[in-house]
């Protein structure tokens, strides 16, 4: 089975990532219940004529496609692989909009074509050229481990050594009104809601980050993507044999990084998972990015970098455990029933 | 007549989102497509529904179009001969 390497990256969430890994200039929000992303100019690499039609997800997802492939040297990937849980929402809401406004008449034909989910992994094939393998995957919180998925068993089982795979999020106004109907935000920030929920719903965003995954190990690689797994029930035992797949034990985990939400709905599950895990360093992510089905991307992103500088910044531990060497880190994720693992090596 | 070639202009910027164009970027005898404004197929079906839904007009022959939505003069004189609203 072939190793599979991040060789390029990118992302835009809630802090200003877009820039690069620079923690010192991230922002603790406190006080709202949903977080805009901090985004980077699209004119410079987008046409005008493209970018009047585009909605932020897809802006978004064009923008990380675009950098992640720039670091990596710019390959031809052998495939474009996307996870979102809403996908493009935002149109979709504009188009249903127009149906009721208009009394299902006077349909416009923009926000209807770019209301698919399949919209940003379409739009950045068309913008390269690429016509190689494209596909979405609509998953819930495990959009993006499924993505991962499909990628590394291309990568490792058949004949492919590039492949651009990415998770992309938007919100949306009556989106964000529904999930508040039935508490999926907050209706208010606690004072430390994500260390110790008090209250139902998460702090919720947007972002989108993509990953250049290829076999070839090269001087400017972050990390070895070593596996992913999803599942709608994980015990110990599963974890445990999960690890041993991979000749890990739960001590070898260094840093565990998981998605704490802020929600009490959620609080038990992030309870029990990180309890298996009492000598690894821990961080966790989305108290910076929020919480969206994609959210795994900014971990992801944020342990790459972690992993290369050998380093976490204070603004991702929640313990203050200390290791000689940050070897393997293990993101994990969970909402609503379903949980995401992804296991990364230093290389 | 001047007051709505203003509004046309006002509206297409609006409806097809074009950043960056304000209606003193557009002269009332610029093509719309093509060269001039730059628009393109899927713009000519939201110019059929702005006359539709503003004005009252539906465009039943696809092949008028090309005429009509040549420039802000064209589109002007074609509204006030045929509007409903």
């Amino acid at each position: 089975m072939k190793k599979v390497f991040i060789n390029g990256l990118s992302a835009i969430g809630a802090q200003p990532v877009f820039e690069g890994f620079a923690p010192e200039k991230f922002v603790l929000n406190n006080e709202e219940t949903a977080f805009c992303p901090v985004q980077p100019s699209y004119k410079e690499m987008i046409a005008p004529g493209a970018i009047r039609r585009m909605a932020k997800g897809v802006k978004m997802g064009i923008y990380t496609a675009h950098h992640a492939l720039k670091e990596a040297n710019n390959p031809v990937p052998d495939a474009i692989i996307v996870g979102t849980g809403i996908g493009c929402i935002e149109d979709s809401e504009k188009f249903l909009n127009a149906i009721i406004d208009n009394q299902e008449e006077f349909l416009t034909p923009t926000s209807f074509i770019q209301s698919t989910h399949n919209t940003v992994a379409g739009q950045i094939a068309l913008e390269m050229g690429c016509k190689a393998y494209n596909f979405t995957y609509v998953n819930g919180i495990v959009s993006l481990e499924t993505s991962i998925q499909d990628a590394l068993l291309q990568l490792q089982f058949e004949n492919k050594k590039s492949i651009l795979v990415g998770g992309v999020d938007e919100t949306a106004p009556t989106t964000v009104h529904i999930y508040k109907k039935v508490d999926r935000i907050k209706e208010y920030r606690d004072d430390e809601d994500f260390m110790h929920p008090t209250s139902k719903g998460t702090v919720y965003s947007e972002g989108a980050a993509f990953f250049v995954l290829e076999t070839e190990k090269k001087e400017n690689s972050y990390a070895e993507l070593t596996a992913v797994y999803s599942s709608n029930a994980l015990s110990k035992e599963a974890v445990e044999q999960f690890l041993e797949q991979h000749q890990l034990s739960f001590s070898d985990i260094d840093v565990l990084f998981t998605g704490n939400d802020g929600s009490t709905q959620n609080e038990s599950a992030y309870l029990a998972f990180e309890a298996y895990f009492p000598e690894s360093i821990r961080a966790m992510s989305k108290h910076l990015s929020g919480h969206y089905h994609t959210a795994s991307g900014f971990a992801l992103w944020s342990a790459c970098h972690i992993l290369k500088n050998q380093e976490i910044p204070a603004v991702y531990r929640r313990n203050q455990l200390q290791k000689s060497k940050l070897g393997t880190i293990l993101i994990y994720n969970y909402d609503q029933g379903n949980h995401g693992l992804i296991l990364l090596k230093a290389c | 007549m001047s007051d709505l070639k203003e509004e046309l202009k006002s509206k297409i910027i609006s409806v097809l989102n074009l950043e960056d164009v304000t209606t003193a970027d557009i002269a009332d005898a610029d093509p719309l497509f093509g060269d001039g404004l730059g628009l393109d197929s899927i713009d000519a079906l939201e110019l059929i529904v702005l006359l539709d839904k503003d004005y009252g007009i539906k465009l039943t022959d696809p092949k008028q179009g090309k005429a009509i939505f040549e420039s802000i003069n064209t589109m002007a004189e074609y509204i006030t001969a045929n509007r409903t609203k």
